[in-house]
């Protein structure tokens, strides 16, 4: 199951053949990772989590998760249904507190500042921190353009200007523009699901975005719909650090720099995305990759 | 010879028979009592009893101009009571109180307070504000109409903000909206036509209340010069003309009868544009 478009397909034959040979030795399914030439640059901690525990009432969905996650690189989430991923990605923008039972101890550090320090407003720590979610969610009554800026014009931007170069500045960023512009008056759930998928992403990107939270994105959309987003996702990286949860492991491969697999609310391994598919170095990790359960 | 198959033929089509048949009989009271409104009403119906008023006893002529003012200028009243208190406790319940123990307790009372007679709210009414001020008033009928309204206003709104999906509030403080400006923005804006729906459905219910008015907005044989006087209404000028000995007052009565029935079933109808289907409500 190649989600992906020919097109980048055949872009990226080259250099996958060059990896192939080495993930052969994983039989039953096999990853395609894209390759990427070591970056020379030492890269600067953006987010990083902290003896990270969460829990919903008395049950604990987090067990002390430690991760560095490096500016403007993709980093993935896998691992099985229920293992933590989505929760682990929704304390990082102070989502998981506003579920009424949840409990989060431990620390997630931003540019080094802890989100969770009592001066840190978690409004503020949305607009840095932006989320995608699993369904698109664009607001029904808004329309397109109003989707964009929605983040804007609620916390008090009126200017016109500001507002109508914001707009295409962020579907441009997130590939919309040509497909939008001589509709931007048409309400945001008129468009396809991908297409709305890309206007939350632009809406994220409108406001002061850093870091992009994805929770699994292209779950619903189909794979044309998924080769876009994940195209968008290559170009975002130039400029944004994006961590994103996927249950499949294909889409992990091609996108993201880093992996991290969970299980049972464990972060089992965190290393390049190359290791952690063509040689993982725990047993759960690559009976997970190979297939052999989840 | 007893065949199953006949047996259960006959009993299906016996049964949608008889529910056909109740549907019809349901049917009766409503078409007829719309057709004998219709029918006595319409032979007074013009221009002068919608722009006139009453004549003095024994006089033929006149109209009920006063009492439509009146009506409309009740209604006013009560959704300046009913409606901030009705829309802003829906919220407070659906956003705010889904499991506490004072949220139970509201829409307890607001159930409750929807089975109340129509009468007692009436007397409240008279107590709380005729007695004080010495004087039936609009003012007295409105608040009075507006407590009627505040129940149902309440309940329905809870209802409608409760539909919004919960995915929507979450991707608008992902976006770093504080929780107020999502739920004024977005979370009642999407609710929107609902809300506007539950409401003209609330209006159209109290327009139509006799009871609460008679000791409260009382009466009026003159157009209104305020809201702190009696004041005409349609349903107590119908009650009034309609056990009146005179013939010309019976009739227009029932005139009076289908200029009430017009209004509220317009109101009605712009609530139902609202309400095409419950999916729409959300959009």
């Amino acid at each position: 199951m190649d989600d992906m478009s020919d097109e980048t397909a055949v872009k990226d034959k080259k250099v996958r053949a060059a990896v192939e040979p080495t993930i052969a030795k994983s039989e039953t399914r096999k990853i395609e990772v894209r390759h990427e030439e070591p970056s020379t640059e030492k890269k600067t901690t953006k987010v990083k989590v902290d003896d990270a525990c969460a829990f919903f009432g008395t049950k604990q969905a987090l067990f002390s998760v430690n991760m560095e996650i490096a500016e403007k690189e993709v980093t993935a989430i896998i691992g099985p249904s229920g293992c933590g991923k989505s929760t682990l990605i929704r304390c990082f923008n102070r989502m998981h507190e506003t579920v009424p039972t949840a409990k989060f101890t431990g620390d997630i550090l931003l540019d080094q500042k802890s989100i969770f320090a009592p001066t840190m407003d978690p409004v503020v720590v949305r607009r840095r921190i932006g989320m995608v979610f699993q369904k698109p969610t664009p607001f029904p009554t808004l329309s397109i353009y109003e989707n964009v800026i929605v983040g804007l014009t609620l916390n008090g931007v009126r200017d016109k200007k500001v507002l109508d170069e914001k707009v295409e500045w962020s579907l441009r960023k997130a590939a919309l523009w040509d497909e939008v512009k001589d509709n931007l008056q048409k309400p945001g759930a008129a468009l396809s699901g991908g297409q709305q998928q890309r206007l939350c992403i632009a809406r994220a990107l409108a406001v002061e975005l850093e870091v992009l939270l994805m929770d699994e994105p292209c779950s619903a959309l189909d794979p044309i719909s998924t080769s876009k987003v994940e195209e968008l996702i290559h170009e975002l990286r130039q400029n944004y650090t994006i961590i994103i949860v996927t249950h499949n492991m294909q889409q992990a491969a091609r996108v993201s720099q880093k992996t991290a697999f969970m299980l049972n609310g464990k972060l089992v391994e965190y290393d390049a995305t190359e290791k952690v598919f063509t040689n993982p170095s725990n047993k759960l990790t690559e009976d997970y990759i190979t297939g052999r359960f989840g | 010879m007893f065949d199953y198959q006949t047996y259960r033929r006959w009993t299906d089509r016996t049964m949608v028979f008889l529910c056909g048949a109740a549907a019809f009989i349901a049917m009766i009271p409503l078409v007829s009592l719309l057709a004998y409104v219709i029918i006595r009403g319409v032979k007074r119906l013009d221009w002068t009893f919608l722009t006139s008023i009453p004549t003095p006893v024994g006089i033929t002529g006149g109209g009920m101009g006063n009492a439509i003012v009146g009506t409309i200028t009740l209604v006013i009243i009560a959704c300046c009571v009913g409606l901030p208190i009705g829309i802003m406790a829906g919220i407070y319940l659906s956003e705010f109180g889904k499991k506490n123990k004072f949220a139970w307790c509201v829409r307890f009372t607001a159930d409750i307070l929807s089975g109340v007679p129509s009468i007692v709210t009436g007397i409240v009414a008279y107590t709380l504000i005729v007695r004080p001020m010495h004087n039936f008033s609009a003012l007295a009928g409105g608040v009075a109409l507006g407590f009627m309204m505040i129940p149902i206003v309440t309940r329905t709104t809870e209802e409608l903000v409760k539909l919004v999906p919960h995915s929507i509030r979450e991707a608008s403080w992902a976006l770093g909206v504080s929780q107020w400006k999502t739920i004024l923005n977005v979370v009642i804006r999407t609710a929107r036509n609902g809300i506007l729906t539950g409401v003209l459905l609330s209006i159209a219910r109290i327009a139509g209340e006799t009871a609460p008015l008679l000791f409260t907005a009382f009466n009026n044989q003159f157009w209104p010069h305020g809201i702190n006087e009696p004041t005409a209404s349609l349903t107590v000028q119908v009650f009034t003309y309609a056990i009146s000995p005179f013939k010309d007052w019976q009739d227009q009565a029932w005139t009076g009868a289908l200029v009430l029935l017009i209004l509220v079933l317009a109101v009605n109808m712009a609530a139902k544009l609202f309400f095409k289907n419950p999916r729409q409500l959300l959009r």
